[in-house]
């Protein structure tokens, strides 16, 4: 899933200063998932706004709503009755739900409540991380399925750098070096022999550096 | 202005470690539990959520108090280290507001003890007193 | 020859080579590296110079080895993947070839983290290992990674660095292995203060006949003080200090000439070491130690060829 955090209240609050009519817009996908931007707390966030503008008493009318994704037209279509009449909506969905919110309503000023981090996985409640960096071209079966574009600090192709220590990488004793787990792996399921091939230089043109991605489907496309 | 303000406090409490005394509230304030205190009673102190403490100081309680099970002795395992997370997350958002985080607080009490009950309301009171009226309070 | 640099013509003349190592200023003042090159230039064949080492920014390595070479001093353009791309690296690498420099060690870089920028984009778009297999193929094949041609020669002598100390272990030698298969000339190792490590390491690195297909240059770092000891053994991630070395600086009365002493046993030790092919000696901010250590390892004169 996309793993996503609220920002820091303070920064949220600077963000709507002055307006007076704000949509809350939660999302029932990811962020729902990862408890960052679903219904829960899409209530928490709107109470946070209501005291903020209390103690300085400054009016809000703060509308608390959760679509069931943001990243799909039939779903940003249900607002499109409601949302001319708030001066912001503010989303606590992923970056795609803001984006696409943005592109869909041309006129209304959409704000994001969240940081949006990476594709992660739940590892125990709550504790997500990183494993997959969208590079659009997947080199899995060369790494025993284990990624060291998204996992190795230094995107490192071909095996650990010269600060892999007991099993951890160099930036942060937390974090575990994945060329070491790539390594066990493969030394498990006997495939030791494919860390001696040289993988060569990445085709990045496939990735966000190639600039923005987009597929399309003849077969789906109606 | 401190001699007129009376805290308006609101307890939110364990059923299972009060339930021997909080169904008489009368004979609670007899016995010294300050008024102002709302007690609301919950199944578990870990069934209480973050909106919940939040839309009771959003409507100007002046402070907010969770009481739950000695930690290692909940009734519920570990509702009441839950209820303590929600409490400190409650703590933070109050310093982002710039408002005082003691104006919520966590205490864990054995079940049934009647005369730590009345002592956690009168020092959350205390400290309510000594904050002041809280700043969302009649807006 | 691959370069004809001076580093080149010691190694494959079958003498122990010395290098050393010069780090650029923080600032703009050639005469900072001139004067760590007029010190040292007699006691090293090739002197390398860093490229924004630790990830602080300094001097590029490129104008300290420009520097260098005026001196006399053959020096080693250090790269790290971490701050350029393959455009920038190759684009570099011709600039470097044609102000004169002839040897040029290929490495991933300290993590941008542990730099005075820690909020810099990573670059790593290419690793170490396809940054020798382009410098290989740019010199070799006279061609861009991309295929295309490039006009004139690319002779560098072509390095790399080995962790020996780093894990896993076992894949310390693969690691190796790919690096020399990628088209490492030579080898310069992190610094050794665990010798049975570095033991195991050569014998695993000979069982795969490594040892004669790259020069492998084993690194030494003169601790200069008992705190130094004690900081890398406990801070430095892939560098192994062992409790009798720390112990040992700890309890000397003189505690750089210790220092010294420990540098001389190692530079003796690895001498005996079949396939150790010279020394690097790394001594960060105590660089007027090197001239003494090499003197006084019987490593003087350095071969004039």
């Amino acid at each position: 899933m996309i793993v996503a955090e609220r920002k820091p209240i303070k920064e949220i609050i600077s963000m709507i200063s002055g307006l007076r009519k704000i949509l809350v817009l939660g999302c029932k996908g990811c962020v729902t998932v990862c408890s960052a931007g679903g219904e829960r707390e899409v209530e928490i966030l709107a109470a946070i706004i209501r005291m903020d503008r209390k103690k300085k008493g400054e009016p809000v009318e703060v509308v608390e709503r959760t679509l069931v994704r943001q990243c799909d037209p039939e779903y940003l279509d249900l607002l499109s009755d409601t949302i001319g009449q708030f001066d912001a909506v503010l989303s606590m969905a992923c970056g795609v739900g803001v984006n696409f919110l943005a592109d869909r309503y041309p006129k209304t000023v959409v704000l994001p409540a969240l940081n949006t981090k990476f594709y992660g996985v739940a590892e125990e409640q709550g504790v997500w991380s990183e494993r997959c960096a969208g590079c659009g071209d997947c080199i899995l079966d060369r790494t025993g399925g284990l990624c060291p574009v998204a996992r190795c600090s230094k995107g490192l192709f071909n095996g650990p750098c010269g600060g892999s220590v007991n099993g951890k990488c160099e930036i942060n004793p937390d974090i575990p070096c994945v060329w070491q787990l790539i390594y066990d792996r493969l030394k498990d399921l006997n495939q030791l022999d494919k860390l001696d091939e040289i993988l060569p230089a990445k085709d990045w043109g496939v990735s966000p550096h190639g600039g923005p991605r987009k597929i399309v489907r003849e077969d789906l496309k109606i | 202005m401190s001699s007129a303000f009376k805290p308006e406090v609101t307890a939110f409490c364990c059923r299972y470690a009060v339930y021997s005394f909080a169904e008489d509230m009368e004979a609670l304030a007899r016995a010294g539990f300050p008024d102002g205190v709302k007690v609301e009673q919950i199944s578990c102190s870990g069934r209480v959520d973050v909106v919940r403490l939040l839309k009771a100081l959003e409507n100007g309680a002046d402070g907010v108090y969770v009481v739950g099970c000695e930690e290692e002795k909940c009734h519920n395992m570990a509702g009441s280290q839950r209820a303590k997370k929600r409490v400190e997350y409650i703590k933070d958002v109050l310093s982002q507001l710039g408002m005082e985080p003691e104006r919520v607080e966590m205490f864990f009490m054995p079940r049934g003890d009647e005369a730590r009950f009345i002592e956690m309301a009168r020092e959350m009171t205390g400290k309510v007193m000594a904050l002041g009226p809280s700043p969302l309070r009649g807006r | 020859m691959k370069s004809g640099s001076n580093l080149e013509k010691v190694l494959t003349g079958g003498q122990f080579a010395v290098t050393a190592e010069c780090g650029p200023p923080k600032g703009t003042s050639a005469e900072a590296v001139k004067r760590k090159g007029e010190m040292l230039k007699s006691c090293c064949d090739a002197l390398n110079v860093t490229d924004n080492q630790t990830a602080i920014v300094r001097m590029s390595s490129i104008s300290g080895c420009v520097l260098l070479k005026g001196l006399g001093v053959d020096p080693v353009m250090q790269m790290v993947v971490r701050d350029r791309n393959r455009i920038a690296i190759q684009s570099d690498i011709l600039g470097a070839v044609a102000l004169g420099i002839r040897n040029m060690l290929c490495l991933s870089g300290d993590h941008q983290k542990f730099g005075n920028h820690p909020s810099a984009k990573g670059v790593y778009d290419i690793d170490s290992i396809q940054l020798i297999q382009t410098v290989k193929r740019m010199r070799d094949e006279k061609k861009f990674l991309n295929g295309e041609d490039i006009s004139g020669e690319v002779p560098l002598f072509i390095g790399a660095a080995a962790n020996p100390f780093a894990d896993p272990f076992e894949f310390r030698v693969r690691r190796l292995a790919k690096k020399i298969k990628a088209g490492v000339d030579f080898i310069q190792t992190q610094a050794i203060f665990d010798m049975e490590r570095f033991l195991r390491w050569m014998a695993m690195a000979r069982d795969e006949g490594l040892h004669e297909k790259a020069y492998i240059l084993a690194g030494v770092i003169p601790i200069k003080s008992a705190g130094m000891a004690r900081y890398m053994a406990k801070n430095v991630a892939g560098i192994t200090v062992p409790k009798e070395i720390v112990n040992r600086m700890t309890g000397a009365k003189d505690a750089k000439e210790e220092g010294i002493k420990i540098a001389l046993e190692i530079i003796e030790q690895v001498r005996a070491i079949k396939g150790v092919h010279g020394v690097h000696i790394m001594a960060v901010a105590w660089e007027d130690i090197v001239p003494v250590i090499v003197e006084r390892a019987g490593l003087m004169p350095r071969p004039t060829l």
